[in-house]
């Protein structure tokens, strides 16, 4: 590759920033600002009550400090809690409705909307900051009975079923980063899977953060009701920004009798500049709940973005035979941090859970696995295997193993296997040798070291993630 | 096709090669011996633009400067070394690896891409020519391979990049003779008259099955003596002393 081309390719390249006009709710945190939220939303008075039962709460709670990246503290205040682009603030119907700039940026992104849906499989709600501003194949799912829309209009249309989920997996007690999202969350998917249904198709949320100076506070909510399989993607950029920008989501699932879930992330938000200026907070609360007996959750994570991510994906495995599972490989370059992990908890007989974490880190990273295995007494013959290989680029980077393991069944099988390798000069040596330049080279070993986790991706995003691994450490070595 | 002209190597301001001079013209099969230290793993590393080497001295590889070329580019003009140690990569597929290796290296010689079937096959027929367990393939790069299996993936690899210029760096040592039979045959198959060989060995052993047109004698960094493959037969019987090596 020639040296500019490979200059280029070192960019960021979903930096960009969109020109569109844009309406904000005023700057600050107050009661006022989450009523604008909800009025704007057009939501019904149960809604707004929640969202300031959460806000009273907040005013009593601390942001918690345990985790391993610290952050100059955040200035609340100081954030906008909405923006919306001003085409959207009436909701398109269709996509020929839908504002050319918002359809040319996601076109940008590599996500065709119109395309999208005529061509390929994948059914996509598109996340334009506060809101959603577009749904594919909204008909087709229809047809099977399937919900698959934005939260605010679930909150809407669906009143029933959003009133007996929201909040079930995650309360507005959880902690001060899940009772903030409680209070001031915007947009986010929303999906129901009746009874019996496997989805036809790939579901997908892309979210993007545009405007400046504005935290992104999603809320998806996934209910797989029994026997019914579901699969969902999301991804995310968001412009390059000497600013930290702070995206604080949650996610619950919940997945009935014989129901399955699978939940892919592949993450990557601006991660800050070389120098470590800049960057997305990407601090998220994930948690799945296996309520069903039979049921089965399964995330897996590519996290190669964000200055910070501070996130757990979590499986509450409430239902007997029920399976958790967290597959994640976390990538760390220059200065970005990550502390992530998951926490598997086992309440019923019988109850499967698998984690395999690969944390990558060149450079100055700093990656962080945490986790938690606990056995409740109940949950009899209950297993768990782990394992967290670490792989270390440069002699400036670290990688932190922290697992946490309850166990009060003595019926329970628990396996806890973790490594730690680098990438030598002879083995780049042996690659180059074989006709691979350096890039190359990483790449391949990278690749192989997160195979496992990779290969739990659909297809259609797998073949992506292998590229996003191989860019995200460029430059890392030589 | 290989010129070297008065090479000298240093590594930590240690002189290894000193005033190296060697010219390998294409089909030849030129052998290299010497006792321990005398530098003959420094010269294929440098050959193949190892880093860490202080050098001086000028190699032509096919009339043009090797010196300042990146390994991945020798190695894409057909320079390839069969390592004496092979690196283990965990993760890695051998398949995977092998394939990626000749696709990066057809595509700069402008030639088509081999899709993954095609693959199969092609690498099927050289692992049942060389007799080497198919199954390697489907394992981790070197990973708990044993030394034999080590040595044989490296040949397959030779036979399959198909290479111009061919080192071999001590791929003999630490072999029972059944694979230094499949050693010798991989490389005999290839000899033609457009390919050449290096073949750095302690022993005279491996060349009685690869049968060299030159014997060279590497002592103190630099060539003490040159002659065919009688020479090899002499240096077992008196060794290496007599042949200059001032100990």
């Amino acid at each position: 590759m020639k040296q500019q081309e490979l200059e280029k390719s070192k960019e960021y390249k979903y930096g960009f920033t969109t020109d569109i006009e844009s309406v904000r709710a005023p700057k600050g945190l107050n009661e006022e600002v989450i009523r604008f939220i909800s009025k704007i939303k057009k939501e019904p008075e149960w809604m707004l009550s929640w969202r300031l039962k959460a806000y009273s709460r907040l005013k009593n709670v601390k942001e918690p400090n345990w985790q391993k990246p610290k952050y100059p503290k955040i200035d609340y205040q100081n954030l906008y809690y909405y923006s919306a682009p001003k085409s959207a603030q009436d909701k398109p119907k269709s996509l020929d409705e839908v504002d050319p700039k918002l359809l040319e940026t996601y076109a940008k992104l590599g996500i065709s909307l119109k395309e999208q849906e005529k061509l390929s499989g994948v059914a996509v709600d598109a996340v334009f900051d506060s809101v959603s501003v577009a749904t594919t194949f909204k008909d087709k799912l229809t047809e099977k009975g399937i919900i698959f829309c934005p939260i605010s209009e679930a909150i809407q249309k669906h009143p029933d079923l959003v009133k007996k989920y929201i909040g079930s997996v995650i309360p507005i007690t959880d902690h001060y980063f899940a009772t903030l999202n409680s209070a001031v969350f915007t947009d986010g998917s929303f999906v129901y899977i009746p009874e019996g249904v496997r989805c036809p198709m790939e579901l997908s949320t892309y979210f993007r953060i545009n405007a400046s100076e504005t935290g992104q506070f999603e809320r998806t909510l996934i209910i797989a009701d029994k026997g019914s399989y579901v699969s969902y993607l999301e991804g995310c950029t968001a412009p390059m920004r000497d600013e930290n920008q702070l995206h604080a989501a949650n996610v619950e699932l919940i997945a009935l009798d014989d129901a399955e879930i699978k939940y892919s992330t592949i993450q990557n938000w601006y991660p800050g500049d070389e120098n470590g200026k800049g960057g997305i907070y990407n601090f998220v609360t994930k948690r799945g709940a296996c309520r069903g007996k039979n049921s089965k959750i399964s995330w897996t994570q590519v996290e190669t973005g964000s200055a910070i991510t501070w996130k757990y994906p979590s499986c509450i495995l409430q239902g007997d035979n029920s399976v958790g599972e967290f597959y994640s490989v976390a990538i760390t370059n220059n200065y970005q941090k990550a502390d992530t992990g998951t926490k598997m908890i086992h309440l019923g007989k019988n109850t499967k859970s698998k984690i395999i974490s690969k944390g990558i880190s060149a450079g100055h990273g700093d990656n962080t696995y945490r986790g938690l295995v606990r056995i409740s007494s109940k949950a009899k013959n209950s297993r768990n295997y782990t394992q967290c290989d670490s792989l270390l680029m440069g002699n400036k980077c670290g990688a932190h193993t922290v697992p946490y393991i309850e166990n009060k069944n003595s019926s329970s099988i628990i396996e806890h296997e973790a490594t730690t390798s680098k990438i030598s000069e002879e083995q780049l040596f042996y690659c180059n040798q074989r006709g691979l330049n350096q890039e190359e080279a990483v790449s391949l070993i990278v690749n192989g070291f997160c195979k496992e986790v990779l290969q739990q991706l659909p297809m259609e995003f797998a073949v992506e993630a292998q590229k996003l691994v191989g860019i995200s450490l460029e430059g890392s070595v030589g | 096709m290989l010129d070297i002209k008065s090479l000298s190597a240093s590594i930590d301001g240690k002189k290894i090669l000193n005033g190296f001079n060697l010219k390998i013209k294409p089909g030849e099969v030129h052998a290299i011996m010497g006792p321990n230290g005398s530098g003959k793993s420094t010269l294929a590393n440098v050959l193949t633009g190892k880093n860490g080497y202080e050098i001086k001295g000028q190699v032509l590889y096919q009339g043009k400067d090797l010196l300042d070329l990146p390994i991945e580019e020798r190695a894409q003009k057909g320079l390839f070394m069969a390592f004496q140690y092979p690196l283990e990569i965990a993760g890695v597929n051998t398949n995977n690896f092998l394939k990626t290796s000749l696709n990066t290296i057809r595509k700069v010689r402008g030639q088509k891409e081999v899709d993954s079937l095609d693959f199969l096959k092609l690498v099927k027929t050289k692992t049942k020519n060389l007799k080497i367990d198919e199954k390697i393939l489907s394992r981790q790069l070197n990973v708990g391979f044993s030394g034999g299996e080590k040595k044989k993936n490296e040949i397959l690899q030779m036979t399959i990049l198909e290479p111009k210029l061919a080192i071999l760096d001590e791929t003999d040592s630490g072999l029972d003779i059944d694979a230094l039979r499949i050693v010798s045959d991989g490389v005999n198959a290839l000899r033609s008259k457009e390919r050449s060989f290096l073949i750095i060995t302690h022993y005279q052993r491996l060349l009685d099955y690869i049968k060299p047109d030159f014997v060279h004698v590497l002592v103190d960094g630099k060539i003490a003596k040159t002659g065919c493959g009688e020479l090899a037969v002499e240096l077992e019987k008196v060794g290496y002393e007599k042949m200059g090596a001032n100990k």
